[in-house]
């Protein structure tokens, strides 16, 4: 039986429900995606701002001082369907700087901002409506993010292979020390018990590369200073490559009992002759694994960076809600819970690079299987 | 508390798009209650098996990251959809 203080507790706490005014309202009608309308410059937009820091983008914004960006200019590269626009000429290359950050039209091109194309190049005719997308080739922000990440790793790995043929036979010394250990936790823990004794050599250099190009990406992606911070592993497309990387290597590696075990699998006949529904499912199963692979890492990279943006922007809520002071008063935890979020990423950006790297040999390994 | 639900369904009849929007914040809610029921349960006997032989700690704490990260996947997924309801 509940005191009599609980029961008062407990009325005072709803009570605050029963009071409150209920009106039903007009739902107002979204223009944007995100649905928050900003007023005046000073209202903070949460959802743009959020984003904006998420989402692929044609320059690197790196700050904001007042009402100048300051960005870094990538190259946008453009193959036009409409090139009697453009006298005749079909490639274009130019710097996105000339878009001047989105506000204006450079030669028959424009940042859109319709519902369908929002933020990508689209083609404009001479009326200025606009007429669909070109081919678009760019080095957008997750390129540079990507190209920026392979330098880092092929200065890591051909100083590593230096110093391993100067210490031929010797004890290893320098990057090598760090990165020997993985290669062998990779080799022993994920490769030979997946994969098998004698097999495993073959799938060593997919299953390296795979390691090591998430691991990097996803922990460059944390560091806030310039040239890191793209958002490389959080992009559908990427992850997209990867998980195809694994299923094309699954299959064409696949002996002829993968084979078998798909299309004429040992079960009832039934089940497999009039309606092939075994064939069906293992078909089915085929695509979801690599599918499933993309989605896993996309959205653990994407929930990382959007939590810490969300943390961060509360400090510019509050204060716009309730003033600068509310703002700084939150700014202490925050910051806190942000600086957690992120090592919390760091912990994640390794299991998941793990989780990707070991269901991969898995699947090798089921696809270069015994017949037992 | 029964205002409460009125006010809430009220809003949300108001227009068609706000209930694709309540129906996506809720599904992304109860994805979050069945990965933290699962992953609770993985940790649960993860422990367990550690305080019964803590020489395999090792191997447990490996078996049991993986087996957490495969059902995070899962719980993925349905976020996933619930944005695309909210964005598409």
């Amino acid at each position: 039986m509940p005191t009599l203080i609980q029961s008062l507790f407990v009325t005072l706490i709803s009570a605050v429900f029963w009071f409150s005014p209920v009106t039903a309202q007009e739902d107002e009608t979204h223009e944007n995606s995100n649905g928050t309308e900003s007023h005046t410059g000073e209202e903070f937009d949460a959802g743009e701002f959020i984003i904006e820091h998420v989402l692929d983008a044609y320059e690197w914004h790196i700050a904001t001082v007042g009402e100048k960006h300051i960005s870094v200019p990538l190259p946008i590269i453009l193959y036009s369907n409409y090139p009697e626009l453009h006298e005749g000429k079909k490639l274009h290359v130019f710097m996105s700087s000339k878009f001047h950050h989105g506000r204006e039209d450079y030669r028959g091109f424009r940042i859109s901002e319709s519902e369908d194309f929002k933020g990508k190049i689209v083609e404009i005719d001479n009326q200025g409506h606009e007429i669909g997308r070109p081919f678009d080739i760019s080095i957008t922000k997750t390129v540079t993010g990507a190209i920026v990440s392979v330098i880092v790793l092929f200065w890591l790995l051909f100083s590593a292979v230096h110093t391993a043929n100067k210490n031929r036979g010797k004890a290893p010394s320098g990057v090598q020390n760090l990165l020997e250990p993985v290669i062998v936790f990779i080799r022993d823990e994920i490769a030979k018990p997946s994969i098998g004794e004698k097999k495993y050599r073959k799938f060593m250099p997919p299953l390296l590369t795979l390691f090591f190009f998430i691991l990097l990406n996803n922990l460059l992606g944390l560091i806030p200073i310039f040239p890191f911070g793209a958002n490389v592993t959080g992009n559908m497309a990427v992850t997209m490559v990867l998980a195809l990387f694994t299923f094309f290597i699954t299959n064409i590696m696949g002996n002829k009992h993968y084979w078998k075990e798909i299309f004429n699998p040992d079960v009832p006949v039934w089940l497999k002759f009039p309606i092939p529904l075994m064939p069906l499912l293992e078909i089915t199963s085929m695509i979801t694994k690599p599918f499933v692979l993309m989605v896993r890492l996309f959205a653990n990279m994407l929930a990382g960076h959007m939590i810490v943006t969300v943390f961060l922007s509360l400090i510019f809520i509050f204060g716009s809600l309730m003033g600068p002071v509310a703002g700084y008063g939150v700014s202490p935890i925050s910051i806190a819970f942000s600086v957690f979020m992120i090592l919390l990423d760091v912990l994640v950006s390794f299991i998941q690079a793990y989780v990707f790297t070991l269901l991969s040999a898995i699947y090798f390994g089921m696809a270069t299987a015994e017949e037992h | 508390m029964l205002s409460a639900i009125l006010s809430v369904l009220l809003q949300a009849t108001g227009g068609a798009a706000g209930l694709g929007e309540l129906g996506a914040a809720l599904g992304a809610g109860i994805a979050a209650i069945g990965a933290g029921y699962g992953i609770g349960r993985i940790g649960a006997s993860a422990l367990e098996a550690i305080a019964r032989q803590p020489e395999a700690s090792g191997d447990i704490r490996s078996n049991m990251i993986v087996s957490a990260a495969l059902i995070e996947g899962v719980a993925f997924f349905a976020v996933i959809v619930c944005v695309l309801v909210l964005f598409i």
